[in-house]
């Protein structure tokens, strides 16, 4: 067994931890400044899967990884306004707009993705992210190697943390992103645009949960493969609710999946062949239930989540 | 007295929902420093004529003018650059966020962050002023209803309003609360702002403005230039376009007992816990409870309606013992009730009215057979009550929800009725309600009473437990600290047992 426990707690134990996580975070961050305006997007999934595409393909024409990073941040925010537009502007349900913008957006990048590359015998690819050690940091014994010495968007993920927790406590349009999704009525009243706001959150929302798409296709895998999102999009979802709608939580929430996550591989390629791989693949998912079980009793949802807004209704 | 130019004027504001015409060529103004009662009876149109002057609904038809000139308001963010300030009836606030966050929503920051030292300085500045202080760095789900009230007020001084608009802020306080916001009022419109106070209490209304308006069905009914000299009456008729004559209760002869408690005890689940409450009403009789909210009243409602066990202590309802403590076995048993919230545990605001005025009893006979409802006999049912009461509505089909409060309240009180209760149980009955809906309410009690049914009346309006009640009990603590005759009982009296002060009369 100890042999099993060494294997599992290599120093790339702690880098595959942060490397699993980085996606999620990204999604994580996205979903919650979305459902902090009041706007569930259960779109999180297909969106994901669309801005992988197309930052995986404005790579591989133009060569530039970075275009391929702008172009799934950009595909992310269109998806998220256009799923404001339903939900927001036309007051129409989350849910069924959420869904819906899942399906349209799996369906298109599919499409589009055959409409570009055809069916090649060999799979397109890309030059993608490489790691960028960071000088005097990534020589920290243990640490260094595991955090200092990742792909830059890795670096993006652990800034955005602090940053999505500064803008949403700190500044005035946190503040009102806050209220409309607490009580609009009290926004609207206060003279804070309501609509607008939304429309600002969930596109942000969207953007990030486009850099989640792009860390998939062009620094975790390096293709575009149709189970690529497999997920992570709704465990985004379970996250952002265990995280209690806060971003310090709601990334510690994505850490901790991808603890269970990077243990259930190592167990996989570790002595324990005799158990079938799938019951490794279920971990992380039994874990993100049971967690949401235990600790979301108390969490308690903005109140206005779900709500649509219209100004004279009673 | 010559006044001063006008702050605010509004000149021919019409306004229609659909086919209800809520407001038609309303025409008013404000001085500065001036407190402007407007009275009106329930959708009269007070509430919608003060959301087109702050900008959160768009009139039809009118213009508004700010110290003389036109301007147009399409939001209530051009509301407060106006210099108008609301208060609303149900207060907007975040009950999360802290008293800060909800004072500085929409408020500019400070090269990019919120302000909050500057926030700091002027809560304090505007709480010394006006004697309105807060405690910043509380939830506003932890402030009392009262300290609600005060965060929306300094709300709008912060944002530099000119002109405060309060709809029924008096309608949730406590009789003690109302004097620290009136005193409040009194010092603003001293350093020259212009007020906007609605409410149906009449003589609220004659102690605080210096002018009123009267709204009936969305017009203008009559003005009243010197309230303080107005009698309640003249006021109530200009409101209700007829005279309000008080109900008498006459004598009674109560009968025998038909519900009593013997030290009756709970353990504190929510709210105050009730510790040896004895009481007993008889037929014919009405009992009042007297006391500050929070003080065991809502546990003791509970518990008579069946919603709450005791730990310790008997319960009778005509004659016979209460063993379970189910809504259904205390119903059976003859007691109606009719709750304190309305919407909430009265009725299902998003069903038909039928449905709600039918739901106590939807097992009973009446209204199901084998395991089936019997839709036509609960439309018919609900069709007579409505007319029987004359509850304002479009039909028996209407969702609940859209119903105004006295009309809910009618529609509560013939549902019960229809079943001859020999106990009723109602909390704060006319809570809301203008003068008429409660002159109704209180009629039907009367009438009750004559038919010898026993009522409870829970409330904190003593006015009103001394016109309808024969005797009242205090409550203080969770205990019944006293029952005066209301022959023997006076305001004062009873304000002094309800702060604990006076042991038992
Ligand atoms: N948002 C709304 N939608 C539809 N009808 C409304 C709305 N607001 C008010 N009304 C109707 O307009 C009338 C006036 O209501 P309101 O202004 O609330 O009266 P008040 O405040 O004097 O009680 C009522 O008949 C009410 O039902
Ligand atoms: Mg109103």
């Amino acid at each position: 067994m100890s042999v099993v426990l060494e294997q599992i707690f290599q120093v790339g134990f702690l880098a595959a931890i942060i490397r699993i996580a980085t996606p999620l975070a990204f999604a994580t961050l996205g979903e919650m400044f979305s459902e902090r305006a009041g706007v569930l997007n259960l779109g999180i999934e297909g969106i994901m899967l669309l801005s992988a595409m197309t930052g995986f393909t404005a790579t591989n024409l133009s060569g530039s990884l970075w275009l391929g990073v702008l172009a799934a941040v950009v595909t992310g925010a269109l998806m998220g306004a256009l799923h404001a537009l339903f939900t927001v502007a036309l007051g129409l349900s989350q849910h069924v707009c959420g869904i819906g913008v899942t399906l349209f957006s799996s369906g298109l990048a599919y499409f589009l993705y055959r409409l570009i590359f055809g069916q090649q015998s060999v799979p397109p690819s890309i030059k993608s992210f490489e790691t960028l050690p960071i000088p005097v940091l990534s020589d920290i014994p243990v640490l260094g190697p595991a955090v200092f010495n990742q792909f830059s968007l890795v670096y993006m993920a652990i800034l955005a943390v602090p940053l999505a927790a500064f803008v949403l406590y700190r500044t005035p349009w946190g503040l009102s992103v806050r209220m409309v999704g607490e009580n609009p009525r009290a926004a609207d009243s206060a003279g804070v645009g309501v609509i607008a706001t939304r429309f600002q959150a969930v596109i942000l929302g969207g953007a990030l949960m486009g850099l989640a798409g792009a860390f998939l296709s062009m620094a975790q895998f390096n293709a575009f493969t149709f189970g690529l999102v497999s997920g992570r999009g709704w465990v985004a979802i379970a996250l952002v609710v265990f995280g209690r709608w806060d971003p310090w939580r709601s990334a510690g929430a994505a850490l901790l999946f991808a603890f269970v996550d990077a243990l259930q591989l190592r167990m996989q390629a570790s002595g324990l062949g005799h158990i079938p791989y799938e019951a490794f693949l279920m971990l992380p998912f039994i874990f993100t239930i049971v967690a949401m079980a235990v600790m979301s009793r108390n969490a308690v949802a903005p109140s206005a989540l779900l709500k649509p807004f219209r100004r004279e209704e009673r | 007295m010559p006044r001063p130019a006008p702050l605010i004027e509004m000149r021919g504001i019409s306004k229609s929902f659909g086919a209800v015409k809520a407001n038609e060529a309303v025409d008013l103004s404000v001085a500065p420093g001036e407190i402007l009662g407007l009275l009106g009876e329930n959708g009269a149109g007070k509430t919608t004529l003060m959301n087109v002057l702050f900008g959160a609904y768009a009139p039809d038809a009118g213009e508004i003018l700010v110290q003389g000139r036109p301007v147009t308001i399409n939001s209530s963010a051009d509301a407060l650059a106006a210099g108008i300030g609301m208060v609303h009836q149900h207060f907007h606030l975040a009950p999360r966020l802290s008293v800060l966050e909800n004072l500085l929503i929409g408020i500019p920051g400070k090269s990019g962050r919120i302000d909050r030292a500057g926030g700091l300085a002027r809560l304090g500045e505007i709480g010394r002023q006006h004697g309105l202080t807060l405690d910043p760095d509380l939830p506003v789900s932890a402030l009392s209803v009262g300290e609600q009230q005060r965060l929306e007020i300094v709300k709008a001084l912060f944002r530099g309003a000119r002109l405060l608009i309060l709809d029924e802020p008096t309608a949730v306080l406590a009789p003690t609360e109302v004097d620290g916001l009136f005193s409040a009022l009194r010092s603003m419109a001293a350093q020259g702002l212009g007020i906007i106070f609605i409410s149906h209490k009449l003589n609220e209304v004659r102690a605080l403005t210096h002018r009123c308006v009267v709204l009936r069905h969305g017009r203008v009914a009559g003005r009243v230039d010197a309230p303080a000299s107005t009698t309640s009456s003249e006021m109530a008729r200009l409101m209700c376009g007829h005279e309000i004559v008080p109900p008498a209760r006459g004598p009674s002869t109560p009968g025998a007992a038909v519900l009593t408690l013997d030290d009756i005890s709970t353990s504190r689940h929510s709210g105050m816990a009730l510790r040896d409450v004895s009481l007993a009403v008889r037929a014919g009789e009405i009992l009042g409870i007297a006391g500050v909210s929070g003080n065991g009243q809502r546990a003791l409602a509970e518990v008579i309606s069946g919603v709450r066990a005791p730990d310790a202590g008997r319960m009778t309802i005509a004659g016979k013992i209460v063993s379970r403590f189910s809504p259904r076995e205390v119903q059976a048993l003859g007691l109606g009730r009719i709750p304190e919230d309305r919407m909430t545990t009265g009725l299902v605001t998003n069903l038909p009215l039928a449905d709600s005025m039918v739901l106590p009893r939807i097992g009973t006979d009446a209204f199901s057979r084998n395991g089936l409802l019997r839709p036509d006999a609960i439309r018919a049912f609900a069709e007579a009550q409505i007319k029987a009461y004359d509850i304002r509505c479009p039909g028996p089909m209407t969702r609940a929800g859209a119903l105004s409060g006295g009309n809910l309240q009618k529609a509560l009180l013939a549902r019960e009725l229809a079943f001859d209760p020999k106990v009723l149980i109602v909390s704060q009955p006319t809570r809301g309600l203008d003068i008429g809906a409660a002159r109704f309410i209180h009629e039907k009690f009367l009438d009750m009473r004559a038919k010898g049914c026993g009522i409870i009346v829970l409330g904190e309006d003593l006015e009103e437990l001394l016109m309808l009640c024969d005797r009242i009990a205090v409550m203080y603590e969770g205990r019944i600290v006293g029952t005066l005759a209301s022959a023997d009982a006076t305001i004062a009296r009873l304000g002094l047992m309800m702060t604990g002060a006076e042991g038992h009369g």
